[in-house]
């Protein structure tokens, strides 16, 4: 998977020097290529088929903020699925993210925040257990989100790196999907943001690996790249099958390794 | 595309530029434009409440220059090389002493890319401790979006500051102190703002909007701050960064607070509420829809901006 990764960058910085085409029709071939060209780097000659019922995509056809773009992904048959990939095309790492679930996983509805830098068509792959893909497309206008550097020095911007939240969006209940949200403080530094005290551009050091289980068994395993937002957020749903606790790992391009275990039911809140 | 192309854009990135066509410097001379005299000496020009367009120029910020005994000091300098050329040109109308100093108050193209027209004055570029690294970062992005929307030759270059103040520094224009105070992040994390001894006058930049809608680029908990801060000083009246050229301090803020306030309480609100950034994007706020000018262009942004700050606290 990290391979894959690694060569759908390296496509994505070849590709970007490319002229721009010049005319709409021109365009619409250019984004039918350049899906051409990824698909068959991620997904080989495996045959990607109309996703419609199956799996959908929600984005903002207009992004408020493009380093923030908040994507809701939906399955219709979710424990059909065994894994969901999103394309971003245009971006330097357009494969955003490829989440497998585990068998505890509900895996219903998950919500993404990721960075655009450029109008693009963005995807949606659903790999069922059969090993058949579905895909869903939208496109969306925004530009610069990978470009536009975070607002923020790197201190603040590393300060409380890898700490974490758990937000319970429904009521705890055994044996029932549970909604949650994960946020995992990590400026996921593109390598396009300069530190402010050696005026050196600082590297690129994102997130690239989560693991979600609970009491032990896996929930989700997330690969992702700099296409995530800074403070990555994860909405996912998964069956807890009595109290327990929901344990986090998350691993960045850096090699650190960040735990957090949060006991459920929450007593915090 | 929407073909009147947005300042929001040009900060933040939500429309493409790229299908415009890019024209050589404009045939239109930069000439002098109109200004204000605010306070003896101190002049500004108002920016008209309208995104960043290839007609405007992006002279869409209040700008302008202080006129001491020995020097002039430009603060801003204006939204790009077309609107410092004709910000020149004025001063050059008014007064034949030299420019010592080009405040860049912060690192927002509508006031910083008309620095480049000031280079052959050599002037000292003044700006907060952090704008370096913020112009090193996004200058480049911002350079390039001005230049597809403008023209290469109107859009201007990226200058870096020369002066960098921390914490607090003064100017002497001769016989005309000006105190500069870097700010703790607020509007963006490099705002700088000036007070001038002589007249009383207080310049926030972009600490102040008023009617025109404010943008949050830097921290919500940290621009109602640095409003205290600003107000501690006591000034009676201030130069907006945007709206009229000059106000009465007290009921010109009082706006910016209530709308800082109630964009804070109901983030905060929807955020404790398990309601999502794609949902409160399209709540929080809306009850201050009527009293801004270019209110939909920057609420769903600012609420971007407010959420992913306070989710954390």
């Amino acid at each position: 998977m990290k391979k894959a990764l690694f060569a759908v960058a390296l496509l994505g910085l070849v590709t970007t020097l490319a002229p721009p085409p010049a005319r709409a029709s021109d365009a619409a071939t250019a984004r039918a290529r350049r899906w051409h060209a990824l698909s068959e780097t991620i997904f080989g000659k495996r045959p990607l088929l109309d996703g419609s019922g199956m799996v959908s995509l929600d984005a903002p056809y207009r992004a408020l903020d493009a380093a923030l773009v908040p994507i809701k992904i939906t399955l219709a048959e979710g424990r059909n699925v065994k894994s969901v990939y999103l394309i971003i095309d245009e971006n330097p790492a357009p494969l955003a993210a490829r989440i497998t679930f585990g068998p505890d996983a509900a895996p219903h509805e998950l919500k993404l925040r990721v960075r655009v830098n450029d109008y693009t068509d963005m995807q949606a792959v659903a790999e069922t257990a059969d090993g058949k893909l579905y895909m869903t497309r939208r496109f969306i206008k925004a530009s610069g989100g990978c470009s536009a550097p975070v607002g923020e020095d790197d201190a603040a911007a590393l300060a409380g790196i890898g700490r974490m939240k758990l937000n319970l969006l429904r009521p705890f209940t055994v044996n029932s999907p549970l909604e949650a949200q994960l946020l995992i403080r990590h400026p996921n530094f593109n390598g396009m943001q300069m530190n402010q005290l050696t005026r050196l551009y600082t590297p690129a050091r994102f997130i690239d690996k989560v693991d979600i289980t609970y009491n032990g068994s896996l929930v989700l395993h997330m690969d992702s790249d700099i296409s995530l937002s800074t403070n990555p957020a994860i909405t996912f749903g998964f069956v807890p099958h009595g109290p327990g606790t929901l344990e986090v790992v998350a691993h960045d391009s850096q090699g650190t390794v960040f735990r957090h275990g949060f006991a459920l039911p929450l007593t915090s809140d | 595309m929407n073909p009147i192309s947005s300042r929001r854009a040009l900060l933040f990135g939500g429309a493409c530029f790229c299908c415009l066509p890019a024209h050589g410097r404009a045939a239109a001379a930069a000439g002098p434009f109109a200004t204000e005299e605010v306070a003896p000496g101190i002049y500004i020009r108002r920016g008209v409440d309208q995104e960043a367009t290839r007609p405007n120029r992006d002279a869409i910020a209040n700008i302008g220059f202080i006129v001491g005994r020995n020097a002039v000091l430009v603060t801003d300098s204006g939204g790009s090389l077309a609107d410092g050329e004709r910000l020149r040109a004025t001063i050059r109308a008014t007064t034949d002493r030299p420019i010592r100093y080009v405040v860049i108050s912060h690192v927002h193209p509508d006031h910083s890319f008309g620095a480049a027209a000031f280079r052959e004055d050599a002037p000292v570029f003044v700006g907060h401790d952090r704008l370096a690294a913020a112009l090193a970062t996004r200058g480049e992005f911002y350079r390039r979006r001005l230049a597809a929307l403008l023209g290469a030759g109107r859009a201007g270059s990226v200058v870096m500051p020369t002066m960098e103040i921390k914490g607090s520094a003064e100017i002497d224009l001769g016989g005309r102190i000006i105190s500069l105070h870097a700010h703790g992040t607020a509007h963006t994390d490099c705002d700088l703002s000036l007070f001038d001894h002589q007249s009383g006058l207080l310049l926030p930049a972009d600490l102040l909007f008023v009617r025109r809608m404010p943008s949050l680029d830097g921290s919500l908990p940290g621009w109602l701050h640095e409003l205290d801060v600003l107000q501690a000083i006591g000034a009676a009246r201030a130069v907006p960064g945007h709206g009229p050229v000059a106000v009465d301090w007290a009921p010109a803020v009082a706006p910016l607070r209530r709308y800082l306030t109630v964009l804070r309480n109901e983030t905060e609100k929807a955020v404790a509420a398990g309601v999502g950034i794609e949902q409160a994007v399209r709540t929080v706020g809306r009850s201050e829809a009527g009293d801004w000018v270019l209110f939909d262009d920057y609420n769903g942004w600012n609420v971007t901006e407010a959420y992913q700050e306070l989710e954390w606290q």
